[in-house]
């Protein structure tokens, strides 16, 4: 039971950042290391919000999802968009980044773990098993965000843009798509999810400005073990790496340490079997 | 006596007519003058610990330049190698006692053989698959190195190994020959025929492979080439440090190589290093304000990629030299003519 829910809230949280990642790499191809640094980032302003300003946790929650927005979107107009041809610039420009956060998040908060307080507080017993409301809540609101952003992607004009811009740039500019508008929207997207992911996260995790490497460790994980761009690749492959992880801290003594190389291997086992990822598609090279 | 009069002058004309003619061979030759002058100016201990530091990490950055700067097969994990290289060597060096000349090509040859192993798997992915795989290698093991912590020492690693001389001169001059003896053969190396290969896998892989050239055989030549440098810089950094730790394998090792070698300019051998030798003591002179050490170091990383994005030393050198249009040889900035062939440059 333990492992179900814990491999149910990591495999929720690699799912949004997952995606999130692979939106902005299929749209503007860029990948961002400093992804899941605004991640972090959110988690620590809610902190900052609720604990020193004394702010309602929800109010909290929205305006720790714009201001990283806003955070997200100026990084990418004035320190990638200028670089952006150069994609090995702009790998670094993204690392270099996320160090920048950590550093000043280390310089803000200084290195001490904090916790955020829940949403609700209190618990259910499910088969002697303590399950957490905020446990629950998590779960259910990233199951909303994510049919959210199905719908957003397959039911609507800009889903459509996007989807296209992934597949083929060059076409999508032809067909008269604003590329680096799009690109623009996409980043905001991508980092709104991360820094919402953050949010709905803060209250189970602690909080240290070192929070970023791991998850970016297995989102990308996810990523590739899903295909790269592909959604619902990301979705399983989340699942699938967040209760190995469950299982591996669970049931191997000493699992903590492995629990990230168990996934890790599962993840390379399969691309030996499947270059593309579970469901990916091989994109046509670029020449 | 006339041999010898003769051999000089031959040197003379060709330091003359092929070092002089050139800022960039002249700035070369002054780094080995400099480097290998130093402690006949100054034998203060920390100095020497910075340079052999960046002595160490320059090979490093140099060779992940090799795989993926040249090769296009971008490595995230090249802490890997190092770390291999590094463990190695410290387990060989406390339980079988073997001396450090002997340690560090065995930590290579593990490094060469890390190489094979997690080159074969990757040559079936491209690009953004295999950057994103590769980042994983080093953190399984870091994985593995944890659960074994009897054998590895765990969280605080294999102390207390020999050094390669107890002098700190002699420990200067090895580790400050051994670089520039490496980044030499790596040069060399990329601008051998294999080298040439390297590049066109780079630009465009179908091509070389159309051209009857086994691509294959020739990524996995550059990843075990690769890991072999990388083995020795981190067997090298584990005698010198006297300490094989899990932080050689952490993902910042490995995101850090890649800052250097993009900061330096991909695809140049020379601009890896020349990135190291100027980041790295940057971050040790920055230390009066250690909490602010990294910040500077991001900043400074990024403000400096977002005016030029090919990297520092391909901007520079192209600021002060010119390339002939007609005969593609390089001039001084300054001339208005060819030195070889008098066309009019510009």
């Amino acid at each position: 039971m333990n492992i179900l829910i814990t491999g149910l809230i990591t495999g929720s949280m690699l799912a949004l950042l997952a995606i999130s990642f692979s939106l902005i790499f299929g749209v503007a191809r860029i990948i961002n290391i400093a992804h899941t640094a605004f991640y972090m980032v959110a988690a620590y302003c809610i902190f900052s919000l609720t604990g020193k300003f004394g702010l309602n946790p929800v109010a909290g929650m929205m305006v720790a999802v714009v201001v990283v927005t806003v955070l997200g979107l100026l990084a990418y107009k004035f320190l990638i968009d200028p670089i952006r041809e150069h994609e090995a610039a702009v790998l670094i420009a993204t690392i270099a980044l996320a160090m920048i956060f950590q550093e000043a998040i280390l310089l803000i908060y200084t290195g001490d773990y904090r916790t955020v307080s829940a949403l609700i507080e209190g618990y259910f017993t499910l088969m002697g098993v303590k399950v957490f409301y905020q446990q629950v809540l998590t779960f259910g609101v990233v199951l909303a965000i994510l049919g959210i952003l199905w719908v957003l992607l397959m039911k609507t004009k800009l889903g459509l843009a996007i989807r296209s811009t992934a597949e083929d740039r060059e076409v999508a500019n032809l067909m008269g798509m604003n590329d680096s508008w799009l690109a623009m929207i996409t980043m905001g997207i991508s980092v709104a999810l991360a820094s919402f992911t953050g949010a709905v996260l803060a209250p189970l995790t602690v909080l240290s400005p070192y929070m970023w490497m791991e998850p970016l460790i297995m989102m990308m994980a996810v990523v590739v073990l899903g295909g790269l761009g592909s959604i619902k690749g990301s979705f399983v492959a989340a699942y699938i790496l967040g209760f190995t992880e469950a299982l591996v801290v669970f049931l191997i003594p000493k699992g903590a340490f492995l629990k990230g190389s168990v996934a890790l291997s599962i993840m390379i086992l399969v691309l030996l079997l499947r270059p593309e990822g579970l469901f990916g598609i091989s994109f046509e090279e670029e020449r | 006596m006339v041999a010898a009069g003769l051999y000089l002058k031959r040197f003379y004309t060709v330091v003359r007519k092929e070092v002089l003619v050139l800022p960039s061979r002249i700035i070369v030759a002054l780094f080995f003058l400099v480097l290998l002058g130093m402690p006949l100016i100054s034998q203060n201990p920390y100095l020497i610990r910075v340079i052999v530091l960046t002595s160490i990490f320059a090979i490093l950055a140099a060779s992940w330049d090799l795989l993926s700067g040249f090769t296009g097969q971008m490595n995230f994990g090249h802490a890997l190698f190092f770390g291999v290289g590094a463990y190695t060597s410290a387990l060989l060096n406390i339980h079988l006692h073997i001396p450090p000349w002997g340690t560090i090509p065995l930590g290579a040859a593990a490094a060469v053989l890390t190489g094979l192993i997690i080159g074969i798997p990757c040559l079936r992915l491209k690009h953004t698959y295999l950057a994103l795989t590769t980042m994983a290698f080093p953190i399984i093991l870091m994985g593995i190195v944890f659960a074994l912590p009897d054998f590895t020492g765990g969280e605080l690693g294999i102390s207390g190994l020999q050094r390669i001389s107890n002098s700190l001169i002699v420990n200067y001059y090895i580790y400050v020959g051994i670089m520039l003896i490496l980044c030499t053969i790596m040069w060399k190396i990329t601008d051998s025929h294999t080298g040439i290969i390297f590049h066109a896998i780079r630009e465009d892989e179908l091509a070389v492979k159309a051209s009857g050239i086994n691509t294959t055989r020739y990524k996995l030549m550059a990843f075990c080439l690769s890991g072999f440098f990388a083995g020795i810089a981190g067997g090298l950094y584990a005698h010198y440090m006297r300490i094989a730790g899990p932080s050689t394998l952490e993902v910042s090792m490995s995101f850090m190589v890649v800052i250097w070698a993009v900061f330096g300019g991909i695809a140049t051998i020379y601009g890896p290093i020349a990135a190291v030798f100027i980041l790295f003591p940057l971050l040790e002179f920055v230390r009066f304000w250690p909490e602010y050490r990294t910040l500077i170091f991001a900043v400074v990383v990024l403000l400096i990629l977002l005016y030029m994005p090919e990297g520092l030393i391909p901007w520079v050198r192209d600021k002060i030299e010119k390339e002939c249009p007609r005969c593609k040889i390089r001039n001084v900035a300054t001339r208005k003519t060819c030195r070889v062939c008098t066309a009019g440059l510009d």
